[in-house]
């Protein structure tokens, strides 16, 4: 009811949108006075206790912030409701807060005691919203409160909080600048968080408050290029163009070697000091060049990193790639990113601009990269005029003596064009492509010559300007070209283009000798008229005739110079005085009158046609100041190449601190050791410390292809480390479960190594063969599990081999547990505390970013007579933990599944076990009498008898026992017969006996026999053996 | 990094401002306004403007300007990306990126701006966690909202935002679980006067609209996926399994979404499926000239070429066009000077033709260009690169969904020059 003419009120106030006078006018009283009462019944809405009708005015209000309207008057109605109840009510109330809250600094402190308490919250969200709020406030006098809080949040367990932490620090710093050094402790401590989520904003924290401090980086450099793929678009950007930074500053440039074997034509670009000083640094230089380069393992590491981000969807993302490899990547492998830019050329115009001033710097230095893309650059007619220029820059730079043709013919398109400014630019891109390659110097000139008859002036001024800088470099053959133009000073217009001219026929008046006078007479009739430009150049030539042919001019040059001695510009008038005196011999005219004509007619250096585009690679490429050509504020220098590389050992990691990275770490140093002589010593004795022999022992027992010897398995890692060039999330997440699963190992099998010595271990080696379907759920390798048979004490731990097949099964996916995930297997352990029930082994492995706290099983639902033994509740599981707890289930004998609930402190996720029917029993011992005796008492409908033929590898007494005790939870009964196989088991439950018998007949032909009183579960049984056999 | 933001539509009103740090005046909007008069054209607005005290990137969409201002060094395609992502949103959320359709929902618009960035630095930019913390408005929504007084602001809290895969929401459920994908192909290309091809390439994306319930991990493979030069993906798809396999194996986000973007390699010629006959001339010293243009079908693998419209830039002394077509209706804007063609479907039997006079401003000296012509076509059921999608396959989820694939050939930047 009271939200109803609220509606239409607000209706009114956004059709007044389109006045743009309304308010805007005080002077007008009436509206003035509307507007007022206006705030009056907002605040009247914002005091009510409706929460609808605070929302109503809330929106106005923000509409009218977002008009540009100033609605500060209205803060103390609407900071009262800072503790609103209603969420959106709230929302606004933060946007108005933080729009306003700098002026009007006492009043926004009202709010601030709600914004603490959101600090306490237990929900992470709510908590890190009030962070986000409370840090946006810009009112200097809470600065020690938002310290606190960021100190606090920067370690509250949830990355999402933390995360918000990193994003309030550059906000605090630019509140007070002073918290500094306490904000670099933050950001240090945040740096070293392993979550993607936070390693984005962490770093953009870092650039901006502490770019220099990049020490802070050694010891997270390789776990940031690691993380890289995983963290998100924005974050990768900032973290690419920071590793950027500080892959300069600590490896050797990979082009250095080239640069020295190269020929001369390289030098220029890597300084000559280098040869001159080589006297005096003889020894180390040719120390440094008998050294070959190898490339330092880190710097690898981030190239390898970074390239699959090429195929980002953001543009971003690919041009910060991109410049990583212009600025960091041996020459030979810079030419992956064209592809990737040149896609970038499809998108949005804003884009293109971007990419393409990019390429053009890039295109100066490698024109080979982008050479067999030279059509992708082809200008259509439609593009916007700055792209086409880019376009034509980018067109111009690859020229060379092969494709100049087709760019020529390309070019001659382009003339055409409507488009005046681009005509303009092409004609100077001619006249580049015209310096830079002698081979079509003539044809260029002969075309630029042909457009002197264009209709259009811009055109034919343009032609003029850059035949002059073409005729610089030849003169003496192209005096008809001279004269020609001569002729085009009656009719052209265009300032510039009349000063070449006449610049032209000054310089080389000695070619045209009858035509230069007459062209000074015309000047000099029209001389008041020109523009200044021209007219200074109407002065030179008159100086130069006057030195040549004084004869003829000198008349014409007195009174050209009595013209400028009057002029209305005082450069003109300067320029006339001072030519006077050189030229025009006086009895107090000095020494220089000797050489006046050498002073005016020396011989001049050819200008060198440039692309602007040339040397801006001093900037970081993709940077605000590259695209500016101009250093903006906060721009970081991207540093030189040091000469000597700096202790490449700061990035190493202390072993227990990353238990992941650091495993990375070690493995690659084994991998790369025969190249790393330096570090030796350090990557040796931990490689020993590892448990390595364990596993090996473990793994030999399991007929899994398991490397058996450390050297094979290093191997074996290192082609995966090949093979997996350019890492990517898939792989990392096969290496985190492998990590688990190595985690799972120590934990629940001997649990004597300390945690820390998890990073040491080695990687099991590309166990499985399932590496292959990286990135889908896949079950775990059977040898991830051996070790629980060996626990057990049976007489399994014969049948070792048997092990392999042990199955696990999934309680719950990682996706479907969000994070959570969930695996159990039957440990075919007496359960202890109860024989009637079926002990479950279960894996719990936290792949969240927070800790999962109370976890527990609840609500059981279970079929009458079923009952179930819950593990005792997991208090806490940190992230990337894994938990074995084991639970027992009574099944009764049967096949139903078990459902329950598993309990976090935040959500149930519904599960259920449904055992095998081999599970459902333990195995008995009983000699081949006894046996024979149950044997007998069970026929009839208790005998179930079925054929089947062995498949080839079934066909030894071996596979045979394991494959029917991994298919059942059975013992073997020793028996007389050859080719005759007899096994015995009990159910849990009930306790009734099973007999399995089977019986090898030639060939491949068997049968089975299973005596059970329960037929089910006798025919189960059959069918599961069977299966198990015929595999 | 991003300070402010202000939207400003074409005739210079400033609609909307959105500051993520200390306001800033909307004075400095003045150094873009001079930009944009300096340009003369809007798509010549340089995207970075200079002033003394701040840096301005923009971009254009839809007849609005967004413009933000940047104080410190940020790479300008970060900021430029982001814009785009922004204008992507108002689209994904209003149906339209439009000053009337910002206005309309302004608190909406500020609300997701709100949750964008956080001091400037992007914090959410991804669809599914936006709907999650801010609905999008319906009709229904609206009315509902405008008697109850609920909100559009989620009362569930973004936990999507804490996800591994943060592009997809959690708890989605469907009664029809269907999956979709449109593969489109579109050929760029410049065809000179004579009719051969200075240059051509085929640009592809396939888009999504997956209402699959719960967790699906789908994998998508080609029948030919060597085609495929250089791709671009969503973040969703495991970039592994596509280096070792050529398979794309994904979770997909909740809803549409472009799942890749490809270029076909070069070395494969492109089949050309219209050539165009034309006559376009001036005559000197008279103030009319002739215009005959004819569109036919070329090898397009017996599928019908369709949704055929020419536009051309006609020359700027170009007064009037007395045309007449065979086929279609053409328009001629003498304002734009843009002459545009709707031709519709090309039938081999007869083609389309469009012929007649153009008027000359008597006196104006003959345009020495003949204008070049943009045409667009479509081709259904045709990707013309060949590229097959060969099978789909979900895991992780036990129904069985509906999968559709469909493809289509457009013309991308298809210009022929004259």
């Amino acid at each position: 009811m009271a939200a109803s003419p609220a509606y239409g009120e607000e209706k009114g106030g956004s059709s007044s949108l389109g006045e743009p006078e309304y308010g805007h006018d005080p002077a007008s009283g009436g509206i003035f006075a509307s507007d007022y009462k206006r705030h009056d019944d907002l605040k009247e809405m914002l005091d009510s206790n409706k929460d609808s009708l605070k929302l109503e005015a809330m929106k106005r209000i923000v509409a009218m912030i977002a008009r540009g309207k100033n609605a500060s008057d209205l803060f103390p109605a609407v900071v009262k409701n800072v503790a609103c109840k209603n969420i959106e009510v709230k929302k606004l109330v933060y946007v108005y807060l933080v729009r306003y809250a700098e002026e009007q600094q006492d009043l926004a402190l009202l709010s601030i005691s709600t914004f603490q308490r959101g600090l306490k919250d237990p929900n992470q969200l709510i908590r890190a919203s009030a962070l986000r709020v409370l840090s946006s406030i810009r009112v200097p006098i809470i600065v020690p409160i938002m310290m606190l809080a960021i100190k606090e949040a920067a370690s509250d367990m949830s990355p999402y909080v933390r995360k918000t932490a990193a994003h309030a620090i550059p906000k605090l710093y630019s509140l007070d600048s002073d918290q500094k050094d306490q904000l670099i402790e933050v950001i240090e401590k945040l740096l070293a968080d392993k979550t993607t989520l936070v390693a984005g904003s962490v770093v953009m924290a870092f650039e901006e408050v502490c770019p220099e401090r990049i020490d802070l980086i050694h010891k997270n450099y390789r776990k940031l290029c690691n993380l890289l793929i995983d963290v998100e678009e924005w974050g990768q950007v900032v973290i690419i163009n920071m590793l950027t930074r500080y892959a300069r500053t600590q490896f050797l440039s990979p082009n250095q070697n080239e640069s020295l074997l190269e020929e001369s034509a390289e030098k220029a670009f890597y300084g000559s000091e280098e040869e001159d000083t080589k006297d005096a640094k003889a020894e180390a230089a040719s120390l440094a060049k008998r050294k070959p380069y190898v490339m330092d393992p880190d710097h690898r590491l981030l190239l390898r990193n970074t390239k699959p981000l090429l195929q980002s969807r953001n543009a971003a993302v690919v041009m910060a790639v991109a410049q990583l490899y212009f600025h960091l990547a041996p020459k030979a492998e810079v030419g992956v990113i064209a592809k990737a830019l040149v896609r970038l050329l499809r998108s949005h115009s804003e884009v293109q601009y971007v990419v393409l001033q990019n390429v053009a710097t890039m295109s100066i230095k490698r024109r080979g990269m982008f050479e067999p893309y030279l059509k992708s650059f082809y200008i259509r007619s439609t593009d916007p005029t700055q792209i086409k220029i880019l376009k034509l820059e980018v067109l111009t730079n690859l020229a060379n003596e092969t494709n100049i043709s087709t760019i020529l013919r390309e070019f001659q398109t382009y003339i055409r064009s409507m488009d005046k400014d681009f005509v303009a630019a092409t004609i100077q891109a001619i006249g580049r492509c015209a310096t830079n390659i002698g081979k079509v110097r003539d044809t260029c000139l002969n075309g630029l010559v042909q457009l002197l008859s264009n209709r259009d002036e811009l055109v034919v001024a343009e032609s003029v300007v850059v035949i002059k800088k073409l005729l610089q470099m030849q003169p003496a053959q192209h005096s008809e070209i001279i004269k020609h133009m001569a002729k085009l000073t009656d009719n052209i217009q265009v300032p510039m283009a009349r000063a070449s001219i006449l610049w032209l026929i000054g310089e080389y008046c000695e070619h045209v000798p009858k035509i230069a006078p007459d062209v000074l007479r015309k000047m000099a009739k029209s001389f008041t008229n020109e523009e200044d430009i021209v007219k200074l150049q109407v002065i030179n030539l008159a100086a130069k005739l006057y030195l040549t042919n004084s004869k003829q001019s000198k008349l014409l040059t007195q009174y050209v110079l009595n013209l400028a001695k009057y002029d209305q510009n005082y450069d003109i008038r300067d320029r006339a005085r001072f030519i006077r005196q050189l030229i025009v011999p006086t009895e107090k005219s000095g020494a220089l009158n000797k050489y006046a004509k050498k002073l005016f007619l020396a011989q001049k250096p050819a200008p060198i046609l440039e692309s602007s585009f040339k040397d801006r690679d001093h900037f970081q490429l993709g940077s605000l100041s590259h695209l500016l050509n101009a250093k903006a504020v906060g721009y970081q220098e991207l540093p030189d190449w040091p000469d000597e590389a700096p202790d490449p050992s700061v990035r190493n990691v202390e072993v227990p601190e990353w238990t992941k990275c650091t495993s990375r770490e070690k493995r690659k140093e084994k991998v790369e050791k025969p190249f790393y002589s330096d570090s030796e010593g350090e990557s040796g004795p931990t490689e020993s410390a590892d448990s390595e022999p364990e596993s090996d022992s473990e793994e030999s027992g399991s007929s899994s292809s398991s490397g058996t010897s450390s050297s094979s398995s290093e191997e074996e890692d290192e082609e995966e480390e090949e093979e997996g060039s350019g890492e990517q999330s898939e792989e990392k997440e096969g290496e985190e479960e492998e990590e688990k699963r190595k985690k799972r190992k120590e934990k629940g099998g001997l649990r004597k190594a300390s945690p820390g010595s998890a990073g040491s271990l080695p990687f099991p080696a590309a166990p499985c063969p399932l590496c292959s379907s990286r990135g889908l759920p896949r079950p775990l390798s059977p040898m991830g599990w051996a070790w629980w048979p060996m626990l057990s004490c049976g007489p399994w731990q014969l049948l070792s081999p048997a092990f392999g097949a042990v199955r696990t099964y999934e309680l719950l996916h990682r996706m479907a547990g969000e994070g959570l995930s969930v695996e159990y297997c039957f440990s075919r352990r007496p359960f202890p505390g109860d024989p009637h029930m079926v002990a479950v082994q279960i894996q719990i492995s936290n792949n969240t970013d927070a800790e999962v706290k109370s976890l527990r099983v609840s609500e059981p639902k279970l079929l009458a007579g079923m009952r179930i033994q819950e593990f005792p509740e997991i208090e806490s599981l940190a992230p990337g933990d894994t938990a074995s707890v084991v639970m027992g289930i009574d099944f009764c004998d049967s096949t139903q599944a078990a459902n329950f609930q598993l309990c976090t402190h935040t959500r149930h996720f519904y599960v259920s076990i449904q055992p095998p029917v081999g599970e459902l029993m333990a195995p008995v011992f009983m000699s081949e009498n006894e046996f024979r005796k149950e044997q007998g008492k069970l026929t009839g409908m208790s005998e179930i008898t079925e054929k089947l033929t062995l498949p080839e590898k079934c066909r030894s007494d071996h596979a045979i026992v394991q494959q029917v005790t991994s298919a059942a939870n059975v013992g073997r009964v020793p028996c007389g017969a050859d080719n005759e196989y007899r096994f015995a088991a009990k159910t849990v439950t009930s306790g009734s006996l099973v007999l399995i018998t089977l019986e090898w007949r030639e060939g491949a032909a068997a049968q089975l026999t299973v005596n059970s009183e329960k037929m089910v579960i006798g025919t189960m049984l059959v069918k599961d053996i069977i299966q198990a056999l015929a595999q | 990094m991003i300070h402010s933001l202000f939207l400003i539509n074409c005739s210079g009103d400033i609609f909307l401002e959105k500051h993520w740090k200390s306001v800033v005046s909307q004075s400095v909007c003045d150094y873009f306004f001079e930009a944009q008069e300096k340009a003369v054209d809007v798509e010549n607005v340089p995207p970075v403007i200079s002033t003394p005290h701040h840096y301005l990137i923009s971009i254009y969409r839809d007849k609005i300007f967004f413009v933000s201002v940047i104080q410190t060094e940020v790479p300008p395609l970060f900021v430029i990306e982001f814009l785009h992502r922004v204008a992507d949103t108002f689209q994904d959320y209003f149906g339209e990126c439009s000053e009337t359709a910002i206005k309309d929902n302004v608190v909406i618009v500020y609300e997701l701006l709100e949750e964008m960035l956080d001091n400037g630095f992007p914090l959410a930019t991804e669809s599914n966690i936006l709907k999650e913390l801010i609905k999008p408005p319906t009709i229904l929504r609206s009315v509902v909202n405008s008697i109850t007084g609920s909100s559009n602001v989620g009362d569930t809290l973004p936990t999507g935002q804490l996800s591994n895969i943060p592009w997809r929401r959690a708890g989605v459920k469907y009664t029809n679980n269907e999956a979709y994908f449109d593969v489109i192909e579109e050929i760029d290309a410049i065809i000179d006067k004579s009719g051969s091809t200075v240059f051509a390439e085929i640009q592809g994306v396939i888009d999504s609209c997956i209402k699959l319930s719960g967790m699906p991990d789908l994998s998508l493979s080609f029948m030919n996926p060597r085609l495929l030069d250089d791709v671009s993906f969503h973040p969703c798809i495991r970039f592994k399994r596509w280096e070792s396999e050529r398979v794309l194996s994904f979770i997909p986000p909740d809803g549409n979404f472009r799942l890749i973007s490809y270029r076909v390699s070069s070395q494969n010629l492109v089949a050309i499926p219209v050539y165009v006959k034309h006559l376009i001339s001036f005559k000197e010293n008279s103030s009319s000239g002739r215009f005959d243009v004819t569109i036919g079908p070329k090898q397009n693998m017996g599928k019908t070429v369709e949704g055929v419209v020419m536009t051309v830039h006609m020359p700027k002394a170009v007064l009037n066009m007395n045309l007449t077509a065979t086929q279609g209706s053409y328009t001629f804007d003498p304002v734009t000077k843009v002459l545009t063609w709707d031709v519709g479907k090309i039938t081999p039997q007869k083609l389309p033709n469009l012929k007649g006079i153009v008027n000359l401003q008597s006196g104006a000296p003959k345009p020495e260009e003949n204008p070049s012509l943009n045409i667009q076509f479509k081709i259904q059921q045709l990707a013309i690169s060949g590229l097959k999608v060969n099978r789909l396959d979900m895991y992780g989820e036990k129904y069985k969904p509906f999968k559709g694939v469909k493809y289509i050939t457009k013309a991308g930047k298809f210009q022929v020059r004259t």
